[in-house]
């Protein structure tokens, strides 16, 4: 830190530092007790019967039961929420990614005549509140038929990743080295044969940041599929949950344990795919 | 570096032009580029230009009629109770931006700074503080809707058990502590982004700054405040304009926590809740009135976004 001044400075010194590091300790500790409190009562209480809760709301379950688990799936929707959050969600990160892969590859690798404008074009999307698209949109997606079905859903979800895969995938590409191309033309592949055999798999670090990286806003979202999916049956977990909220008010536990159905898969892929989300986040400001 | 998303000058690279660069015959480049161009084009960037073009005509339900000018707008203006609703709404997005920009930058920037230095539990306390934000608006809303529940709510309960039930209150009932709570909620939820952000900014500072700085006799604190800190202006920024297009996008977080209606009465409504009761809860000409408060939430959006990311790069140019 400082240079020593003697002995009795360095000792006060290293006391002084002592106690910064251990109020530095101290707040980070009561910040992460503030983030995890919330979370830890509702895991506990999606254990407990409701009437506990009632009495006693912040408690530890007498024991281990998963009722309430089985009731939020089978009685509450839960089951054709969660496998239409899945279906909706990956087909839309999976078409996402393959569109704007090939787009970012031609954008990434090659200056032509309009190439500048398109990178604008795509990279615009990051910055525009597409909610605000709602209505043309509904009437759009009704004149395709494709009101209150998922793959009305799955084409609007998959137009919002566009602009992050395409500026992401983009910055990976323009990093490859030239020998690569040059390597492979004296070789006579064509250019859909070097971007599948050589750049493609180069880009795969890429492709899971990106994949992972959209699939939490898309699992998340509440406002397309509260206006453009009508039948409860094919309903996401978001949407699902203002009916459940409705229905089953009375029955914290339950409550709970749907929050944790809704919660669990991202916290999960949080969990596993860490580095891949904090780079989708921290894109464009150097290096964590 | 990677260009810069948001704030601050592009230094976006180009492609070098060696052999390997040369671009490929146009056909070729419309196969790779023309699906990511429709898909993002039909879905996104037409239907959001239509909607001003949809602002300028009378609607009967889902069907279009005559051309009407600036009236659309001026219903926004002039109709109970739009004319109350809409002001109020939008002041609190405001409000909403301020608060929650004030408390994250300040934690937002104390947390990467301390974590920075540390090395045990580092990737604790950062996945830690990242964990809610990815959680749903709408579930981090229930949950909080629940634990703040007069009644049977936890966070009552934990008043009372440490003796200060006096303190204890509706939260979300109460129209003076509702918007601070809602806010405070969203802190909550937001926190780890920028943390996040200053993070990576703090890392991309050279350690040769602080380091010559320190060697000319800076106290720590001298090193944050005239090295450190001016090269965070990019990240200020991006979190600022990030925040800022965030904030007044809140939907489903105030949805759960107050309903469609943003109560008590509208004590916590904000454009977004408005925008959703105006389009699908209005009367027979909602599409034009909605349509022309999407214009107004556009111009708002966009707009200070764009005078925002000029200001903070005039600022840092006139800091190199």
């Amino acid at each position: 830190m400082t240079f020593t001044r003697g002995m009795a400075t360095n000792t006060q010194a290293k006391r002084k530092e002592k106690a910064a590091s251990a109020a530095i300790a101290v707040l980070l500790w009561t910040y992460a007790a503030i983030v995890i409190a919330p979370l830890l009562l509702i895991v506990f209480n999606s254990m407990r019967p409701s009437r506990e809760i009632f009495k006693d709301p912040i408690a530890l379950p007498s024991a281990i039961n998963f009722d309430s688990y089985i009731k939020a799936w089978n009685e509450a929707n839960f089951s054709d929420y969660f496998v239409n959050s899945v279906t909706i969600t990956t087909a839309s990160v999976v078409l996402a990614t393959s569109v704007s892969v090939l787009a970012a590859y031609a954008l990434g690798r090659y200056t032509f005549r309009g190439s500048g404008f398109l990178s604008v074009f795509f990279l615009s999307g990051l910055l525009l509140p597409f909610r605000l698209a709602i209505l043309p949109l509904f009437i759009l997606l009704d004149n395709l038929g494709l009101v209150d079905t998922r793959t009305g859903l799955i084409l609007v979800y998959a137009a919002t990743g566009v602009p992050f895969s395409v500026f992401i995938l983009s910055a990976f590409f323009r990093q490859l080295p030239d020998e690569l191309n040059e390597a492979a033309r004296i070789d006579g592949a064509g250019e859909f044969t070097i971007f599948g055999r050589v750049m493609l798999p180069l880009v795969r670090p890429g492709l899971a940041t990106v994949a992972v990286f959209q699939f939490v806003p898309l699992w998340n979202d509440f406002f397309f599929p509260l206006v453009l999916l009508r039948s409860t049956d094919k309903w996401t977990l978001p949407v699902g949950m203002t009916r459940f909220f409705g229905e089953f008010q009375t029955d914290w536990s339950t409550l709970f344990a749907g929050i944790i159905i809704t919660t669990l898969p991202l916290v999960i892929l949080f969990l596993v795919a860490t580095k891949q989300i904090i780079a989708g986040l921290t894109a464009g400001i150097g290096k964590m | 570096m990677a260009p810069r998303l948001l704030a601050g000058r592009n230094v976006r690279s180009t492609p070098s032009s060696g052999v390997g660069r040369t671009a490929p015959p146009w056909t070729i480049l419309a196969v790779f580029i023309a699906p990511a161009f429709l898909l993002y084009t039909v879905f996104l960037v037409w239907p959001l230009v239509q909607a001003l073009f949809f602002s300028f005509f009378e609607w009967k339900g889902t069907a279009r009629g005559a051309f009407v000018g600036f009236d659309n707008f001026g219903v926004l203006i002039n109709r109970f109770p739009l004319n109350e609703q809409l002001p109020n709404a939008f002041w609190h997005n405001w409000i909403f931006f301020f608060g929650t920009m004030a408390i994250q930058v300040a934690l937002g920037l104390l947390f990467a700074v301390l974590l920075q230095r540390k090395r045990r539990g580092k990737q604790f306390f950062r996945t830690t503080f990242v964990l809610p934000f990815m959680i749903s608006a709408l579930v981090v809303g229930y949950i909080w809707g629940l634990i703040l529940n007069p009644t049977f709510g936890p966070f009552n309960a934990m008043l009372k058990s440490i003796g200060l039930e006096n303190l204890a209150r509706p939260w979300l009932g109460d129209p003076a502590t509702a918007f601070p709570v809602v806010i405070l909620v969203n802190v909550w939820y937001w926190l780890g982004f920028p943390m996040l952000l200053f993070a990576a900014g703090l890392a991309a500072i050279p350690e040769d700054y602080a380091e010559a700085a320190r060697v000319d006799g800076a106290s720590s604190w001298q090193v944050f405040k005239h090295v450190t800190f001016p090269l965070l202006t990019p990240v200020f920024g991006t979190v600022a304009i990030l925040t800022f297009i965030r904030s007044f996008n809140v939907f489903g977080l105030v949805w759960a926590l107050a309903g469609v209606d943003g109560g008590p009465a509208g004590a916590t409504d904000v454009l977004g809740l408005l925008f959703y009761r105006t389009a699908f809860q209005g009367g027979v000409d909602a599409f034009g009135v909605a349509s022309a408060l999407a214009v107004v939430m556009f111009i708002t959006i966009f707009g200070v976004s764009m005078i925002a990311r000029w200001w903070f790069g005039r600022i840092e140019e006139g800091l190199a």
